[in-house]
């Protein structure tokens, strides 16, 4: 038998994809500024007064990173509930692990004109968002868990996070009747999901979240592949389940409660970018697979929100509109071709 | 028996009952086993040995415990007294990887991901063996290519497993057990879902494995008259005694008889076969 294959040009041409929606997405937007004058602005040594260079590094570059953090952390975190729910349907979003996340962010946000006073720092702001949202995404994803360990039943699943989902949507509605305008607005706008508008400081919490994600989901790459035989074989194959699947956890809670923290509760990236990778890969080895939907998620996510700023014109759409529009029909065309969904 | 030179293990089974093996040739050793869940006891008073290279048959009715016996010995769930002792260790005391290199396991559960290629399924079984990004060593790949040759697996390679038929998923399935290179392989009921020919074939396939690798191979079956004439040994759950002997003793000793409902099923000790009483 033969070594096992590397997939090196599809990477090289993914780098290649990501570089190009990269610089298109930073030059376009509600300023046109041409793509040559972009890398002039990003290569130039001094950080000049014009407006270009202004637009360029306070709100493109930040925002085209969060873009790249996002999608990839997404894309990542429904690879790994595919696998440990071995359910090709499992995602950040679908399974309610978002919905947990917007509860723990409104909790923070609205809950906080409820004890006013309290949180005063931005800085600490941003890490307390951070923190609440992930606490949000565990519980959710460890009671979904606990509830998948008992009931084997696809549909059953995800009925389960389709409740979790009314459920905090309830709490919030709640919360939303007893909070200021303001807060509400706030919430609103978060839930609407944003890659802009994000600090340099937010932005290095969101990459360290991110990294320690993609840190742990590389050290699980064995056990993943033996979860894809099932628990039992995965057992017999020498994995440690429950330390196995704790990592998994950790890292699925960290990058979908962290992201959505910062961006939004963002809709079917995590689920359909492990698919749209699993038609251009053909294999289910998570060594390739990792990286692959890293990348692709990067890639599906800039492409978004540059569509999602209408470049040339002054408005901006939701994020979360956008990746519907285009993820919800992906998915349905890999149900109708393939008539069946595997993972 | 074959007393080998080697030098005697002592081996505790209970703290006040030491017993010696001369025979280093046993693989697995189980003594006055009871196995179930919690606390309900679904069989008990187990207790045989297998030797290297033999191929061994659980039989009983359904309900007996024939998997719940396979399952324990795999360390998917807890015994509830008794010893397991593999290579002379007991099974509790044996770390989960160094048991990976000791037990495989085929099972009665389909995999997960049948969108995996037959390839990439047998690799897996090298997991125990490889470092921690489950790189493949050339050793790794001999001892897959060995397998896929041994199990004619060749035209498969690179299919997806959905688009395997049931005999030829099972036979990857066994040589990916094979790769995993262990000592003992558990198979629970490796011929359902199977026609006449297809359960032959493997049942041959895991005794000519049994032979030629020296594997001790022990599977559940309901194909008890197969099983009389493939197997070295055979253990049947009765719920009783639980004899454990070759299938002509087991003939000669009329343990088969008792097995099924006289007034429905006979066994014809000639032919090695059951009856329908009409």
């Amino acid at each position: 038998m033969s070594k096992q294959p590397t997939y090196t040009i599809h990477f090289l041409a993914l780098l290649l994809v990501l570089l190009v929606c990269l610089s298109l997405n930073i030059s376009l937007g509600s300023v046109s500024i041409s793509v040559i004058d972009t890398i002039k602005v990003i290569f130039s040594s001094d950080i000049g007064e014009s407006s270009n260079s202004y637009i360029i590094w306070n709100y493109r570059i930040p925002k085209a990173l969060t873009a790249i953090l996002v999608g990839s952390g997404l894309a990542l975190s429904g690879l790994l509930m595919q696998t440990l729910f071995r359910n090709p349907l499992a995602g950040p979003y679908v399974l309610g692990i978002s919905s947990g996340a917007s509860l723990g962010a409104a909790l923070l946000i609205m809950g906080s004109s409820l004890f006013s006073g309290f949180i005063t720092f931005s800085a600490f702001n941003d890490i307390a968002l951070a923190i609440a949202s992930s606490m949000g995404s565990f519980l959710v994803l460890l009671v979904v868990l606990t509830v998948a360990v008992k009931i084997k039943d696809t549909m059953a699943l995800l009925i389960i996070g389709l409740m979790f989902g009314s459920i905090t949507g309830a709490i919030v509605s709640v919360l939303s009747y007893f909070t200021k305008a303001e807060k509400l607005q706030q919430f609103i706008f978060w839930e609407f999901g944003s890659l802009g508008n994000l600090t340099w400081m937010q932005l290095s919490i969101l990459c360290l979240c991110t990294c320690i994600g993609i840190l742990l989901s590389i050290r699980s790459i064995k056990s993943l592949n033996a979860f894809l035989l099932g628990e039992n074989y995965a057992k017999s194959l020498g994995i440690h389940l429950k330390k196995s699947r704790y990592i998994i956890i950790i890292a699925t809670g960290l990058l979908a409660g962290c992201i959505t923290a910062f961006a939004g509760p963002i809709a079917f990236i995590g689920l359909a970018v492990p698919h749209l990778t699993r038609q251009l890969f053909h294999t289910t080895d998570h060594k390739i697979l990792i990286p692959a939907v890293l990348c692709c998620g990067a890639i599906l996510m800039l492409i978004c929100d540059t569509i999602a700023q209408l470049p040339g014109s002054m408005s901006v759409l939701p994020i979360n509109a956008i990746t519907s529009i285009f993820g919800a029909p992906v998915v349905i065309w890999l149900l109708v071709r393939k008539k069946k969904m595997m993972f | 028996m074959v007393i080998s030179s080697q030098k005697e293990n002592d081996v505790l089974i209970k703290p006040d009952k030491v017993i010696k093996y001369k025979n280093s040739n046993i693989i697995l050793n189980i003594s006055n086993l009871s196995i179930g869940y919690d606390k309900k006891v679904i069989a008990e008073n187990i207790s045989f040995n297998l030797k290297k290279g033999e191929l061994v048959a659980i039989v009983g009715v359904n309900g007996i415990g024939k998997s719940t016996l396979l399952r324990t010995i795999g360390g998917f769930q807890t015994k509830i007294s008794g010893s397991i002792q593999i290579e002379g260790k007991e099974l509790t005391t044996i770390d989960t990887l160094d048991l990976a290199t000791k037990v495989s396991v085929v099972l009665t559960e389909p995999i997960a991901s049948k969108n995996m290629s037959v390839k990439e399924l047998l690799a897996l079984g090298r997991q125990p063996y490889t470092n921690w990004l489950g790189k493949l060593s050339d050793e790794d790949i001999a001892f897959i290519t060995k397998s896929v040759s041994l199990l004619e697996l060749t035209p498969f390679l690179d299919k997806k497993c959905y688009e395997l038929s049931d005999g030829q998923l099972q036979r990857v399935m066994i040589a990916r057990a094979l790769v995993q290179d262990t000592s003992i392989i558990l198979l629970d009921e490796p011929t359902t879902h199977l026609d006449l020919y297809h359960k032959v074939q493997i049942l041959k396939l895991l005794k000519s494995i049994a032979h030629k690798t020296e594997k001790t191979i022990l599977f559940t079956s309901h194909e008890i008259e197969l099983a009389i004439q493939l197997c070295d040994k055979m253990l049947i759950l009765d719920g009783r005694t639980n004899p454990f002997e070759e299938p002509c003793k087991l003939i000669e000793h009329k343990n088969f008889e008792t097995l099924f409902p006289a007034d429905m099923i006979s066994f014809d000790a000639n032919s090695g076969s059951f009856k329908i009483k009409k």
